[in-house]
């Protein structure tokens, strides 16, 4: 049986150098993937829906910082706590709990039950950012290789290798987990 | 057994399919169903598509257009069954009468089962639809014991098809007032229960609190396990007692059940859950598609483990074996 992993977290000294790094190439980046993903995938728009132009605070806790998606502007940056601005609704947790659900190895609302996710602001909004991401079916490793090709030979190398280090869900589920 | 799976996106449905499902439910994105979230369900398109692609595999898929009508707007859940019917469904899942009607005589070719809406929990209700509408197969209530469904078994012509997994409304179902009270929605008119609009999580001090329509309906310790924001599910003050006065915060599980039910004469077993992601769906209907692989095969069903996947991360047998307080 598949171990749930949405309890793994980054090690601290893994993330102390991004607290004093500047997190505008974070956002250059990530911005870029998400507009990359957002053509890639339109049902994603279209089930947000009215919602598009929300602001989403995705607060990974064991990151030193926040991201703010803005789905209609295909934004996603990064911010210091104590610097973001207001978002419409937020949603935290570990980066493994978020990878293993885009990934389609947890299911959103047993990760709420199990309080390793938590959602504040609009719960329409985040539904309907949550069904619309599930029904896309991403896989980030992948996306990130579509975005920046020459990245993609080293990075489809390291991935197992990564995961088996960090036990972060780091590419789509081939397998579903079994329960009995 | 026939295994009915819920979908509430085309990737749930392809992941149902994929796990072993015989049958798929799923609806319209509007208020013609009673699983009407945002981001959820299927455009015209998307529903003739996934049709395809369970066909392709061998299952069927079921849509559900069981709210009930809005005097004036009745064009609305027509169009949901012709549209249906079009992309090719196996069947409609209704609950109101006069849609049952329309249906019957517009569609006379399109089978009709009774949603669990219909509330329908005994030979007489049963058999007048049956007999009235031409229902072909009925989605008992959830507060049957297996005596009670294999008693009405014996009194009536169609199939049977009981939950067996996922949220537990013990509720007269199409009738509950609960969200309606609390917000002026409800699952009957407009497909949800809890809506989400008026649904406020906050955190304070070390609890988290869920508030529906301003309504207080738990507190728990920040990072603990959370139910629902049910009023159902809710913890309340009555009289001297403080608790889950209407109904526990789990989730149903009858796995265990599942001979018993076979033995009572039911056709299809039932997974709540169109609200879930299809890692949900791809999980439980794997794990029940063991079990009617099992009983087909005349083994012992495998014991789940389905704990992590369930409301308040805990699972009862509900009124299947009926305990209530």
């Amino acid at each position: 049986m598949q171990q749930a992993r949405e309890n793994v977290t980054i090690p601290k000294i893994l993330t102390a150098p991004m607290h004093v790094l500047p997190l505008w190439p974070v956002s250059i980046a990530l911005s870029q993937l998400a507009r990359k993903l957002l053509r890639a995938h339109p049902t994603i728009l279209s089930r947000i829906d009215k919602y598009q132009e929300n602001l989403f605070e995705l607060d990974i806790t064991d990151l030193p910082f926040i991201l703010r998606l803005h789905p209609a502007r295909a934004e996603l940056r990064a911010f210091r706590r104590s610097a973001a601005p207001d978002a419409d609704a937020r949603i935290s947790g570990s980066l493994a709990a978020f990878l293993a659900m885009l990934h389609g190895v947890e299911d959103g609302d047993s990760l709420y039950f199990s309080g390793s996710l938590q959602i504040e602001g609009d719960t329409s909004a985040v539904l309907a950012l949550r069904n619309a991401l599930d029904d896309a079916e991403l896989d980030l490793s992948t996306e990130i290789a579509n975005a920046l090709p020459l990245l993609a030979p080293p990075l489809r190398l390291a991935l197992a290798p990564l995961e088996k280090l960090t036990g972060l869900h780091l590419q789509r589920a081939d397998t579903t987990p079994e329960v009995y | 057994m026939e295994l009915v799976c819920p979908a509430g996106t085309p990737a749930a449905l392809r992941a149902a399919v994929d796990a072993g499902a015989h049958c798929i439910y799923c609806g319209f994105a509007d208020e013609t169903n009673a699983r009407n979230f945002p981001g959820l369900n299927f455009s015209r398109a998307e529903l003739a598509e996934a049709v395809g692609y369970a066909h392709a595999r061998g299952a069927k898929v079921l849509v559900a257009i069981n709210t009930f009508p809005t005097a004036g707007q009745e064009a609305l859940w027509h169009s949901a069954v012709a549209d249906a019917e079009r992309a090719g469904a196996d069947a409609v899942i209704l609950a109101d009468l006069g849609l049952l009607a329309y249906t019957a005589e517009h569609h006379p070719d399109l089978r009709r089962h009774l949603s669990v809406q219909a509330a329908a929990a005994n030979p007489d209700a049963i058999n007048f639809y049956a007999s009235a509408f031409d229902v072909r197969r009925v989605v008992l209530p959830r507060v049957l014991s297996v005596e009670e469904i294999a008693a009405i078994n014996k009194e009536i012509d169609v199939e049977t098809e009981v939950f067996v997994f996922g949220g537990l409304c013990v509720m007269a179902e199409g009738r509950c007032s609960l969200s309606s009270y609390a917000t002026g929605r409800s699952p009957n008119m407009n497909g949800v229960c809890s809506p989400p609009e008026h649904v406020d999580y906050a955190t304070e001090g070390n609890e988290s609190v869920a508030r529906l329509g301003g309504f207080t309906i738990h507190r728990t310790p920040k990072g603990g396990a959370a139910p629902y924001p049910t009023l159902c599910k809710g913890c309340f003050t009555s009289g001297d007692k403080t608790g889950h006065v209407f109904e526990d915060a789990v989730s149903l599980d009858a796995s265990a059940l599942v001979p018993r039910l076979a033995q009572a004469g039911v056709t299809a077993l039932k997974i709540e859950g169109r609200q879930r992601s299809k890692a949900y769906v791809a999980q439980i209907v794997r794990a029940f598609r063991a079990v009617t692989d099992a009983l087909d095969e005349g083994r012992a069903p495998p014991a789940l483990a389905l704990a992590r996947l369930s409301e308040g991360q805990a699972a009862t047998t509900g009124a299947y074996a009926k305990t209530w307080r």
